[in-house]
């Protein structure tokens, strides 16, 4: 499948009050038509500071995107989101890149009618009539599973539960046709049945509509039956990257096997102790001259103490940044 | 080698040398201008008004009719022993502006004392036991604060004559409200609050609840209105001097020298300007305090910072 | 029934009921059915789970068993005693033997205490100690939930998520308890702090013979931690059963759609399970169905469903369930296999 997102080098920090917060350092990654593809980090990894970057949502101040590129792929045609003026910013997210958060009752507003904050989008950046916008809202509301959309159409925010919201943002992502949607923590806010509902809606959406979907988690059992790549992060870097089953398999980056092991099993009757990797994330105010996870990790040696560790290939298709190979169980030459 | 030594967990146990602790202060104080800017006019204030005696060249009530109504000393006819000019009765306007922070700052100060004390007592009592003691006491509060305020001031300074206790008691008795809301909802918060419920689940009692859990949280946001209220009381006092409900005339204080200064706006306007900078000065010095503090000292806003 | 003196904590028909308030007086104008009588035992020693969605209840029913919240109606005996019969001192007299650890480390730490003094409270309510010897207890109190004792006169502000729900866990031990209610006390804490956390909370039990009450809406946590799980919806329990008996064999339809729903961390295995996945949301506990209530989003529904509440019972000896279809025969199936435990 051809390229639609490369990422190059990404860096993003924050000038506050205590230092300077050295949150996405060096990222790099790409996204293919049609894929899903999801980066896994916990709190502070950098996962959400990457993509609001890439659509251009850091606040500024304190945030700053120090250098990086961010092509947007149309054909043979690619351009550089990271240097687009505002306008055009606003142009690609809601047209071309979709977006869901977290917390949908903040992403909407509440004395607006649903509908009108669909075909507002449609409006904007499809140049409809109104009462085309109109109708193609209802087919959205229809397409994202919420009942009677035609009555729902007038209703507000506040009518909505949780779930029902959810698939309201997710239709105005979807609204003008993207090529990508990111979506960011979709369903963390969410009980575990209506979590169910959102992720089975993402798939069929995928598969009726086609798009590229980056789906942000702290949560690896979430994304195992989503995702076609798997990208983990760790202290504003990528750790390792690779095909869903390979990364749940075989894990190449310690921090992906401590993940993995600190999930209670649900398929399992034995009761095992977790895995849990010892200390905290590394604090993003001090720069790091060394492996960001050198410090929790039981496989580091001298070398992952003085310098810091890039993305190599290890495998089909995947690419891990680890001086020591767990495959062979010794460090790495290269 | 050394940063094997320490663990990742957190800022905790990292020495931080003085060049980190200066630059630290250094962002700190950048970023709040406009707060240490309020704080060091409300500290000329203080100063001026601690210092009185030692600041002003003249006694405040000295009259010198030879001199008077003489203009400021960057004006033609002005002298620098005068610098911002005499009134009417030949009285120095730079030693009288002086003297007026000591009314002023007594009436906003011990204002918002009595305003807090009772504000603090009612409010707490209204959120902490609520029900029907609640209602009653809100009652009284939301009473007080729909009464024409100017109005009522000014009808109670007529009453009980002009003295500097009279207009620190009306103020205190009228301002008490607005610290008894404030208190009630952040009592009311803090009521529900986890680490409140946590208390009562290791089973303390109610006083250690109120004494060691709840006043102490009460206190950023009540130094915070305290500034603005104190702020407010200096301009009605100044507002009520001017009516002539204020401190007797004989006294030095700013409302007191821009009633004066009304006649002569046209022919001598420095008489009524000085003072009316003066209030500004302050007023202006200690809202920029108060937004200051309301950032610093809300636990809320501090958390989002880190 | 079990053996009564295995009991600790017994629930007996509990029920929590918030007013809700309308209208310009104040007038109660109904009621929220957070808790509607449920009934239950915790054993010495053991964790009992208990999980369901927002909502349904699972938290209000841990305060009513401390007491945080008075009961409407319905007892719960602590070591054979009614806590709901105790008046206030005797009731403060109580608490030492149960505490509680909150979800929320920010909010549940006085953020003007140090932590040393923050730990130690519960000790200086009942006057236990002071001066050094409550200074040594704290230290203690700290390594033993893996803090550095050195943390005394830090600030909870200054402490990550993780560290701070150590911080509660030491002050919930300090006064000895023998049962704590454990209220969510990961959801809040990354992955990898959570396993910690996990590990700490087993540790504990073990080398204290602690009582658990966990609650959690998270299915795969409340298996590996606990002995025996409680299922709830809408202010009810659905099924209680034994951890391995609930996940291999689980009676009641929301179970086994509440299983179903819980993703694996396993790609292939999420590709060929059996799911239900429910459709619509809850119904408010202001206003639950008649019937049985789950009957608004059960697929196996029938008449009597809607009009007659199931009875709770025990239908094997240990696996509890409210639903009028279980029986052993499989009636009340909606799917096969919940988990294969092979892919």
């Amino acid at each position: 499948m051809p390229t639609i997102l490369e990422v190059n080098n990404l860096v993003t920090r924050f000038y506050t009050l205590d230092g300077v917060v050295h949150a996405v350092n060096g990222v790099s990654f790409h996204l293919e038509e049609g894929e899903t593809l999801a980066i896994v980090g916990e709190s502070g990894s950098g996962k959400s500071v990457t993509m609001m970057s890439i659509l251009g949502l850091i606040p500024s101040p304190p945030g700053k995107i120090e250098s990086g590129e961010a092509y947007l792929y149309d054909g043979y045609e690619r351009r550089d989101l990271l240097k687009m003026s505002d306008a055009e910013l606003r142009e690609i997210r809601g047209g071309q890149i979709g977006f869901v958060f977290q917390d949908p009752i903040s992403s909407l507003n509440p004395v607006l009618t649903i509908g009108e904050q669909i075909a507002e989008s449609l409006v904007r950046h499809l140049g409809l009539s109104r009462e085309e916008a109109r109708d193609r809202t209802i087919e959205l509301l229809d397409l994202v599973g919420i009942p009677d959309p035609k009555a729902r159409y007038r209703n507000y925010p506040h009518q909505f539960s949780g779930g029902m919201r959810q698939r309201v943002m997710i239709a105005i992502a979807i609204a003008c046709g993207p090529k990508i949607v990111i979506a960011d923590e979709p369903t963390t806010a969410l009980d575990v049945t209506i979590q169910a509902q959102i992720v089975e809606l993402f798939l069929r959406l995928q598969k009726e509509l086609g798009m590229a979907i980056i789906w942000i988690t702290h949560d690896l059992a979430v994304v195992s039956g989503l995702a076609d790549r798997v990208l983990v992060m760790y202290g504003g870097r990528v750790a390792e990257v690779a095909p869903v089953d390979d990364l749940y398999e075989q894990p190449r980056h310690p921090y992906t096997v401590g993940l993995l092991g600190a999930l209670p099993r649900l398929d399992s009757r034995e009761s095992r102790r977790l895995v849990s990797i010892q200390g905290a994330p590394p604090d993003l105010l001090i720069p790091l001259k060394h492996c960001p996870f050198a410090w929790r990790c039981e496989y580091a040696f001298d070398r992952c103490w003085e310098e810091i560790p890039t993305l190599q290939p290890a495998g089909l298709n995947r690419k891990v940044a680890c001086f020591y190979d767990l495959e062979r169980g010794k460090p790495r030459h290269d | 080698m050394v940063a094997r030594e320490t663990t990742a967990d957190s800022l905790l146990d990292v020495e931080q040398t003085w060049a980190d602790r200066l630059a630290y202060w250094g962002r700190f104080w950048w970023r709040d201008r406009g707060g240490v800017l309020g704080m060091l006019m409300f500290l000329v204030v203080v100063f001026s008004a601690i210092f009185s005696p030692a600041i002003s060249p003249y006694d405040p009530l000295q009259q010198n009719l030879r001199d008077s109504k003489m203009p400021p000393a960057w004006y033609e006819e002005g002298r620098w022993d005068h610098p911002f000019g005499t009134d009417n009765l030949g009285r120095d306007i730079f030693s009288r502006i002086v003297y007026g922070t000591r009314v002023s700052l007594t009436v906003g100060f011990f204002g918002v004392l009595i305003a807090g004390m009772l504000g603090l007592v009612m409010g707490a009592i209204a959120g902490y036991i609520g029900g029907r003691v609640d209602s009653i006491i809100m009652g009284v509060v939301n009473l007080v604060l729909s009464l024409p305020y100017l109005l009522f001031v000014v009808f109670i300074a007529a009453v009980l004559g002009r003295s500097l206790i009279n207009v620190i008691l009306i103020f205190g008795i009228t301002d008490s409200p607005i610290f008894a809301r404030v208190t009630r909802g952040e009592v009311l918060r803090l009521r529900e609050s986890g680490f409140v419920e946590s208390a009562v689940s290791a089973g303390a009692t109610w006083p250690r609840i109120i004494f060691d859990h709840i006043l102490p949280n009460l206190i950023g946001p009540l130094i915070t209105l305290a500034t603005f209220e104190m702020s407010r009381m200096i301009f009605y006092e100044a507002g009520l001097g001017f009516l002539g409900l204020s401190v007797p005339p004989t006294v030095p204080s700013w409302g007191n020298m821009l009633a004066a200064g009304r006649k002569y706006l046209t022919s001598s306007p420095w008489i009524a300007t000085f003072p009316g900078l003066a209030i500004m000065f302050t007023s202006l010095g200690m809202n920029l305090l108060g937004d200051w503090l309301r950032d610093v000292l809300d636990p809320r806003l501090r958390r989002t910072r880190k | 029934m079990t053996d009564p003196n295995n009991v600790l904590v017994r629930v007996e028909n509990l029920k929590k009921y918030f007013p809700i308030t309308g209208g310009l007086f104040g007038r109660v104008v109904g009621a929220i059915k957070a808790v509607d009588g449920i009934t239950f035992e915790i054993k010495k020693g053991e964790t009992l789970g208990l999980v369901g969605e927002s909502g349904c209840g699972k938290s209000t029913t841990g305060r009513a068993i401390l007491q945080l919240h008075r009961p409407t109606a319905g007892k719960v005996f602590f070591e054979g005693v009614d806590l709901t019969s105790l008046s206030r001192e005797e009731l403060r007299r109580m608490r030492p033997k149960m505490q509680m650890i909150f979800q929320d480390p920010y909010a549940s730490l006085n953020p003007r205490h140090s932590v040393g003094k923050i730990v130690g409270e519960p000790l200086v309510i009942h006057n236990l100690m002071s001066g050094n010897a409550l200074k040594e207890r704290v230290a203690e109190l700290l390594l033993l939930v893996g803090l550095n004792p050195a943390y005394m006169r830090r600030y909870p502000h200054e402490f990550s998520g993780g560290q701070r729900q150590r911080i509660g866990i030491a002050r919930a031990l300090s006064l000895n308890p023998s049962f704590i209610v454990c209220d969510e006390p990961i959801s809040a804490l990354d992955v990898s702090i959570q396993a910690q956390v996990v590990n700490l909370l087993q540790d504990l039990q073990e080398q204290l013979g602690l009582t658990y009450l966990f609650i959690a809406h998270d299915l795969s946590m409340v298996k590996h931690i606990s002995h025996r799980i409680a299922v709830m919806y809408l202010g009810k329990i659905m099924e209680l059963a034994d951890r391995n008996d609930l996940f291999d064999d689980p009676l009641h339809p929301y179970t086994q759609s509440l299983i179903s729903a819980v993703p694996t961390p396993v790609p292939k295995l999420e590709r060929v399970r059996q799911r239900f996945i429910l459709t619509g949301d809850p119904p408010s506990p202001a206003n639950p169905p008649a019937g049985c209530v789950f009957h608004t989003r059960c697929p196996l529904a029938v008449e009597e469903c809607r009009t007659l509440v199931p009875e709770y019972r025990e239908i094997r000896p240990g696996h509890y369930v409210a639903c009028h279809l279980a029986d052993e025969a499989g009636s009340s199936k909606i799917i096969t296999e919940v988990i294969p435990l092979s892919v």
